[in-house]
């Protein structure tokens, strides 16, 4: 079995952030980055299926800056077989990215094609979709767990209050979260194989994303409260304060 | 004549409040712009239900029945919406941010060539634009955005576009869809029951959340118990470490790998407020925090806090609270 697992590199999710001069951007110096966490879902996933099929091929694929070769490696690390960087002068988000990725998944051969549900950063959860709407393959996103037999797929899909079975006939997409698939740790052995593992690179051209940033700012900080009191004793205060002052019961 | 495009949910025959938060959203807009509102609903067996969203405002409503529309078809909504959305030439379209909506409003933005924004949380219009502000990074962060072109898409987070009922009855027309299953390269084979019925913790007004304060997963009765006392208006939640530990279904985690949520009320029991949980409930609108220790980071983003053991001020709360609303 084939499959490509797309991946970003985004800041650590500890990660102090500030807005840049520009007030559109976030300023990268100081920041740690890490492939994406709901990525390692998706990595793991294709692991995991390659391991259970005994054969196949996993290959990682990232749209980004010359910077985005470490979360490659990272992937690499993991036990993906090889990676493709499409690189890109500057951020591309939502359809931009989909567009350089089914771009060049149109050409390749596979049989799943995996992401994770959302990107931690813009969390915009669209780029899963949008490439397999512009590929015309089936998908489904919010993925937990699924099987793969006689050339369908079987996924388990989070919806509110339970989740549905949904069935799709490969090649297909699915975007993943937390459930089935606790990502590995890359081993140092990974880590070392890692280094002589391909790693592709192709200069790619991100366009209008159809959306544009005009301005970030810094949501009003949260103002810490009051502590009501210690102990049981306090609830009724409290209450008597949701009730009266908050208005929320 | 061009107007705002609303895309209301249903399930089991019914428009999902969420919904009813798309259509008030999009009639806001309407407004500002000088335009209708233009409800659109596929299923089967919903035109009953579809009437309704008239009372939100909007001036159309669309419906279309198909009965391979009984359940959600990615592929099937996307293109009966999207050439909708083309016919219309509709201004701006709004979906629910929901799962569903997040799985289909990408979609049919791709195939639009449109840009697309998730989990809006304001709408308004700046020189004739229509002007979306979501938050980024975890919530670190707000982004206004725009579209540059074409029918721009958004999904609209839950519990922030609080419904407003309108004396206005819209409209409803038939909309012809032609849709054939085997077409489908996926198909829901089966909503797993029983959980469906529960309230959702992405859509809930209230949230009472547990974490690895509450010591083992027979305790965490004390969070239900509590989530029970609100009547039916309360959902419970989880921090991560309690879902890793297996005491309680991922479907119920917030954060940053769980959900993002936007309650009226947030209870934090016995959890730190590390700042990736944050990142999934600081936009709640009123946060309460329990916890033994004075120096938990909960309490810096809390409204009100007691300081305890949630041992006792658990079952103390809920019983208060079938009192006050008894
Ligand atoms: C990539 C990544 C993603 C993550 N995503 C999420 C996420 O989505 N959601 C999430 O929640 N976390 C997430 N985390 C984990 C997060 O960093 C914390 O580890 C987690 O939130 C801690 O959970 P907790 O508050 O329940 O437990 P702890 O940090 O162990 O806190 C327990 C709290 O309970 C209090 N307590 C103990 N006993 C009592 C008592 N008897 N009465 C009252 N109070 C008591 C303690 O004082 C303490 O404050 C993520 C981490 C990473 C690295």
């Amino acid at each position: 079995m084939k499959s490509i697992v797309c991946v970003k590199r985004v800041p650590d999710t500890e990660a102090r952030l500030r807005i840049a001069g520009d007030e559109k951007s976030v300023e990268a110096a100081g920041v740690k980055f890490v492939l994406n966490p709901y990525d390692e879902f998706a990595v793991e996933a294709a692991l995991k299926h390659k391991e259970a099929a005994g054969s196949g091929e996993v290959t990682a694929i990232s749209v980004g800056g010359a910077e985005s070769a470490e979360t490659l490696r990272t992937a690499l690390a993991m036990g993906a077989d090889n990676a493709v960087l499409l690189k890109t002068a500057g951020r591309a988000e939502g359809l931009a990215v989909a567009r350089v990725l089914a771009e060049e998944i149109k050409g390749r051969e596979y049989d799943l094609l995996l992401f994770g549900m959302k990107a931690i950063d813009d969390d915009l959860q669209a780029v899963g979709p949008m490439t397999a709407e512009l590929l015309g393959i089936p998908a489904a996103s919010a993925v937990t767990e699924f099987s793969v037999a006689d050339g369908r797929v079987t996924a388990h899909r989070e919806i509110e209050g339970g989740h549905e079975v949904v069935e799709l006939r490969m090649p297909c997409a699915l975007t993943m979260t937390k459930g089935a698939y606790e990502p590995r740790y890359a081993s140092l052995k990974g880590i070392m194989a890692a280094k002589k593992k391909p790693l592709e690179e192709k200069a790619a051209t991100a366009g209008d994303a159809g959306v544009e940033t005009r301005k970030l700012s810094y949501p009003s900080e949260r103002q810490a409260g009051r502590i009501v009191g210690q102990g049981a004793d306090a609830v009724p205060a409290l209450l008597k304060l949701l009730r009266e002052e908050a208005k929320v019961l | 004549m061009p107007g705002i495009f609303a895309f209301a949910e249903t399930r089991d025959g019914e428009i999902r409040k969420v919904s009813q938060e798309v259509v008030t959203a999009a009639r806001k807009l309407a407004d500002a712009l000088g335009t209708e509102v233009h409800a659109v609903v596929l299923g089967s067996g919903i035109a009953g239900a579809a009437a309704e969203l008239g009372r939100y405002g909007a001036d159309k409503v669309f419906v279309g029945e198909a009965a391979a529309f009984d359940k959600y078809s990615a592929e099937g909504f996307t293109t009966v919406i999207s050439s909708f959305i083309k016919e219309h030439g509709c201004d701006v379209a709004l979906f629910p941010a929901s799962s569903l909506g997040k799985d289909l409003a990408p979609r049919v933005a791709a195939r639009l060539g449109s840009g697309y924004s998730s989990d809006v949380i304001g709408l308004e219009v700046q020189g004739g634009a229509v002007v979306a502000t979501r938050p980024e990074y975890g919530g670190k962060l707000l982004s206004q955005v725009a579209a540059t072109g074409g029918t721009p898409v958004f999904s609209v987070r839950a519990n922030v576009f609080l419904p407003v009922e309108n004396a206005k009855a819209g409209t409803v027309e038939t909309l012809n869809v032609s849709v054939n299953e085997a077409d489908f390269g996926a198909i829901v084979r089966e909503i797993k029951a029983g959980a469906a019925e529960k309230l959702d913790v992405g859509e809930a007004g209230i949230i009472v959340a547990g974490g690895r304060g509450l010591g083992s997963p027979e305790n965490f009765k004390l969070v239900e118990d509590l989530a029970a006392a609100f009547g039916g208006k309360a959902a419970v939640g989880a921090s991560r470490a309690v879902v890793d530990a297996g005491w309680r279904p991922h479907a119920e985690q917030v954060g940053q790998t769980g959900k993002t949520v936007a309650p009226t009320l947030y209870i934090a029991a016995g959890i730190s407020g590390a700042i990736q949980h944050l990142a999934g409930m600081r936009t709640a609108r009123y946060i309460v925090a329990i916890n033994k220790d004075p120096e938990a980071p909960i309490f810096k983003v809390a409204d009100y806090g007691i300081v305890g053991d949630l041992n006792e001020i658990l079952p103390r709360m809920a019983d208060e609270v079938r009192k006050m609303l008894a």
